[in-house]
């Protein structure tokens, strides 16, 4: 699975664009059930073509247009940005001051890199088994408040490709919302603040709201091992005192000693877990908690999101099912049911299910006595025939999902006739 | 949640017609008015208006805003200037509608300026927030249904289960029972002030807030329209006046002929003396020219405009043909008919700095080219407004502006004419509306006494 030879892209997307990429599905999704007319036409996808060049606007008129394009551009990247009030591959002949982004999903970008100063296993592009838990706590932690704070039913989460996770909130409320809100809700979401000269990052009040103290029991059941065992956070000196930067300095000394007293970081986490809940702060006035072990564990494991991805409605954002130029990795959806046991380095690469793809073929061939059997219908089951194919599927349930939400919505608003004729479609 | 209109409806079949237009003593000024009313009661609206807002601003300099003391002279003033404030209170038709109007008037007058608009704003929340603030627990909930806002106070039971997280997210909420203590479910985008800080519960896309946070929001709503609908109104002042404005602005001085053009349109708006006075007199001290000398100057030929000196007579504003035929500028002159009288180099500059299209620019250059001017006029009216066709001929600066703030107001038949404001358009559709040929043939009528007094005016020494 390792061997990925980037020199070799340009063949491996053609084959990738004309036998495996999920063309219906993708259609299924973008087009949101026809519903809102020219939806699809107006959205704005950008291309990267070899040698880096980029490439805005681009717009297409249905399935088959978005097909015949993206097989004769062999895009590097993909890309997907807003609807607009026009066809983005016409906006030069738009009035200026016309063409406007109109809609768009709510995107979140997670990206390890953001991590680096709190994970000693790797640090920029790299990512290993003991750190990729950082993104699956991310996941549940932010999935829960989309899910049960905002209400938002429709949420794609995808891997992309390389170190990071990003999501799709695909809502029909939520593509229609300012960028106000949009910062509003990366606002609520966001605890960890202060770049490289800020020491403390997370500084919580006398008050817990749910959001924070829901987000600390998700981070609870996956702390001890991640952060204890694999990332050993209180391994040696120069690691805890790190740690001891984020406590007041007057049970530093008592720290210390037990610290030089135990003998693993599980031990040393107990310790201070009971000297900082004792710990009074005499203008809290008396106020027990352990504010202070959460704040740590905030610090080390909460989400870190860009708000820049999130905010701007035109903001355009690597597509599901693209391909990562440098690590081959396929940017597939993850399955929410079981994000605890999504593992980056078993994602299949394009040589890899390209290679699938031709063993399976040459298998077929032998075997295959018709061979009028008509191109199309190879292409639509070619990708079940490969690693793809279970991806694929996570993408159908999301596409189900929105599908059952778009008929229940007609049926509130339309009544018993337009249901009798759903019901019989 | 329940919209006014069905409500509203209800009510007028039960006969109470006066109080259906006015169920509140406080209100978000979401519809102009649509009666008739005479000149005199318009500037004494006006006048009564500033009165209680700069009451409002003394008031909230001189005491904290809040407390009894506050409250209570806040309220005399309203009483004193017959506004209304309080629910419960026999007759409340008279101080609800004077209120009403009142609002819609001063909006003209202080939409004109960034400082005049911020200090318009703030007294008008300081005033809401007072209003809101006395209102009894019972009638808040119907007002809020009344104003179109999606806010439902929870039953008990809600409260209960959600007792714990609501205390732990407001930090307006002390204590850890919520007691008597009201909460409102409103959709989450709505309390973005509050949630983006994470000062409210969230649950299942709505926020549970208590009702002093509401206040906040319903404010903050209040603001962001009345913001809007204030700087909307510039989009209202055809070219003419705007260069005239902003030389006005800018020179804090306006020759003769400017201040004659521009004094009698914003009369023709309906201005009131007062406001125009002060107004004036608020240009021209920042031009640092002498008050007494503004008093004895032009302070009189203002009178004179609104026929209060000399001949007493009600001079109409300036017709478009008016502008663009007689008393050209010359160098240092602002008035006239920009596209009659500017430059097309100048003429296209400030067609830019107005923000039109390049495309739009080109054509109305075109028009001018071909004398077209009144049209050309319209075409600026059609970019401005982002219309395709203003659907009327335009021949009149006070026209311009009529036609404007029916579509900036959505729609609604209001009709100014040039010596009176607003033309009859009831609310319920009970009488006939006048529609835009009529207002047209009262301006018509109007340019013939236009021509007549006007030349009697020139005819003077100034």
């Amino acid at each position: 699975m390792e061997t990925f030879d980037p020199t070799e892209l340009p063949e491996l997307l053609k084959l990738y664009y004309r036998r495996l990429f999920p063309y219906s599905q993708y259609y299924r999704w973008l087009n949101y059930g026809g519903v809102i007319k020219n939806y699809f036409q107006h959205r704005e996808f950008s291309f990267t073509l070899k040698d880096d060049i980029y490439i805005r606007y681009q717009s297409f008129n249905n399935q088959s247009d978005l097909e015949k394009e993206m097989q004769k551009m062999n895009p590097y990247k993909i890309d997907i940005g807003a609807v607009y009030s026009h066809r983005p591959n016409q906006h030069n002949t738009v009035k200026l001051g016309a063409f406007q982004a109109q809609e768009k999903e709510l995107v979140f970008d997670i990206d390890m890199t953001d991590y680096d100063d709190v994970r000693r296993c790797c640090s920029s592009a790299d990512i290993c088994p003991k750190c990729w838990t950082l993104m699956t706590m991310a996941i549940r932690i932010i999935d829960r408040a989309l899910k049960e704070d905002f209400g938002f039913k429709h949420r794609l989460w995808v891997y992309s490709g390389r170190r990071g996770v990003h999501c799709w909130v695909c809502d029909e409320s939520v593509r229609k919302l300012s960028s106000a809100v949009r910062s509003g809700i990366v606002e609520y979401l966001s605890l960890v603040k202060g770049g490289q000269d800020v020491k403390k990052k997370v500084h919580l009040s006398e008050k817990i709201h749910p959001f924070i103290r829901k987000s600390i029991n998700i981070i609870k059941k996956y702390f001890e091992e991640y952060a204890l065992v694999n990332q050993d956070i209180l391994e040696n000196k120069e690691s805890w005192d790190k740690i001891l930067a984020l406590v007041p300095e007057t049970i530093h000394d008592e720290l210390q000693q037990s610290f030089q007293k135990s003998h693993n970081s599980l031990q040393r986490w107990e310790h201070l877990k009971k000297v900082a809940s004792r710990y009074q702060n005499n203008i809290k006035n008396d106020k027990y908690g352990p504010w202070l072990e959460w704040e740590i564990m905030l610090q080390y494991c909460f989400p870190r999101l860009d708000i820049n991805v999130s905010k701007g409605i035109n903001h355009l954002l690597k597509s599901p099912f693209s391909v990562h130029p440098k690590t081959g990795r396929i940017s597939v959806p993850i399955d929410l049911q079981k994000v605890d046991q999504f593992d980056p380095f078993t994602v299949p690469t394009i040589s890899f299910i390209c290679r699938e793809l031709d063993a399976i073929s040459t298998n077929e061939e032998e075997k295959e006595e018709n061979e009028a059997e008509s191109d199309v219908k190879h292409r639509t089951r070619d990708y079940k025939k490969t690693s793809l194919a279970p991806y694929v599927k996570v993408f159908e349930h999301f596409l189900e999902n929105l599908d059952k939400s778009r008929k229940g919505e007609l049926l509130k608003k339309s009544g018993k006739t337009l249901c009798l004729s759903l019901l019989s479609s | 949640m329940e919209f006014s209109g069905r409500k509203w409806r209800k009510l007028r079949l039960a006969g109470d017609q006066r109080n259906a237009s006015y169920p509140h003593c406080l209100q978000f000024y979401l519809q102009p008015p649509s009666e008739n009313i005479s000149l005199i009661e318009f500037e004494n609206l006006a006048i009564d208006r500033v009165k209680l807002l700069k009451s409002v601003e003394n008031l909230g300099v001189s005491y904290v805003k809040g407390t009894e003391q506050y409250q209570s002279k806040l309220e005399s003033e309203l009483r004193k200037l017959k506004f209304s404030y309080r629910e419960n209170l026999e007759d409340e038709y008279e101080p609800r509608r004077r209120d009403h109007i009142s609002h819609f008037i001063l909006r003209l007058a202080y939409c004109q300026s960034e400082e005049l608009r911020r200090w318009f704003i703030q007294q008008e929340m300081d005033l809401l927030r007072f209003r809101f603030s006395i209102l009894p627990k019972d009638k808040i909930q119907d007002f809020l249904k009344d104003s179109q806002l999606q806010f439902e106070a929870i039953s008990d039971e809600e409260k209960t289960l959600r007792e714990q997280e609501i205390v732990a997210s407001s930090p307006s909420l002390s204590g850890l029972k919520l007691g008597f203590e009201s909460i409102y479910k409103i959709p989450f985008a709505d309390a973005l002030d509050l949630f983006r800080g994470r000062k409210v519960y969230l649950e299942d896309g709505f926020a549970y807030v208590p009702l002093k946070d509401i206040v906040a929001i319903i404010l903050n709503e209040f603001r962001a329209k009345l913001s809007k609908a204030l700087a909307l109104s510039t989009k209202s002042f055809p070219p003419c006046m705007r260069q005239l404005h902003k030389a006005l602005r800018e020179n804090h001085h306006l020759r003769h002929g400017g201040r004659m053009q521009y004094g009698l349109f914003l009369k023709g708006i309906g201005l009131t003396l007062e406001q125009a006075l002060q107004f004036w007199k608020q240009e021209f001290i920042k031009g640092k020219m002498d008050p007494d000398k503004f008093d004895k100057g032009y302070s009189y030929n203002i009178r004179h405009s609104f026929g209060k000196e000399g001949k007493r007579t009600d001079y109409t504003p300036f017709s478009c043909l008016k502008i663009i035929l007689s008393n050209p500028p010359s160098q240092g002159d602002y008035h006239g008919c920009p596209f009659r009288h500017s430059d097309p180099e100048l003429l296209k500059q400030k067609l830019q700095s107005y923000k039109i299209s390049p495309g739009g620019i080109s054509q109305i250059l075109d028009l001018v080219k071909g004398t077209h001017y009144q049209v050309a006029c319209q075409k600026y009216f059609e970019m401005i407004h982002n219309v395709d066709d203003c659907g009327f001929s335009l021949n009149h600066p006070n026209q311009f502006f009529c036609e404007s703030q029916r579509i900036l107001n959505g729609g609604k038949d209001i009709k100014k004419e040039p010596i009176q404001p607003e033309t009859p358009q009831p609310k319920p559709s009970v009488q006939k509306t006048k529609d835009a040929s009529s207002a047209l043939a009262s301006l018509n009528s109007s340019l013939e006494m236009d021509m007549e007094g006007l030349e009697d005016y020139f005819s003077e020494d100034s």
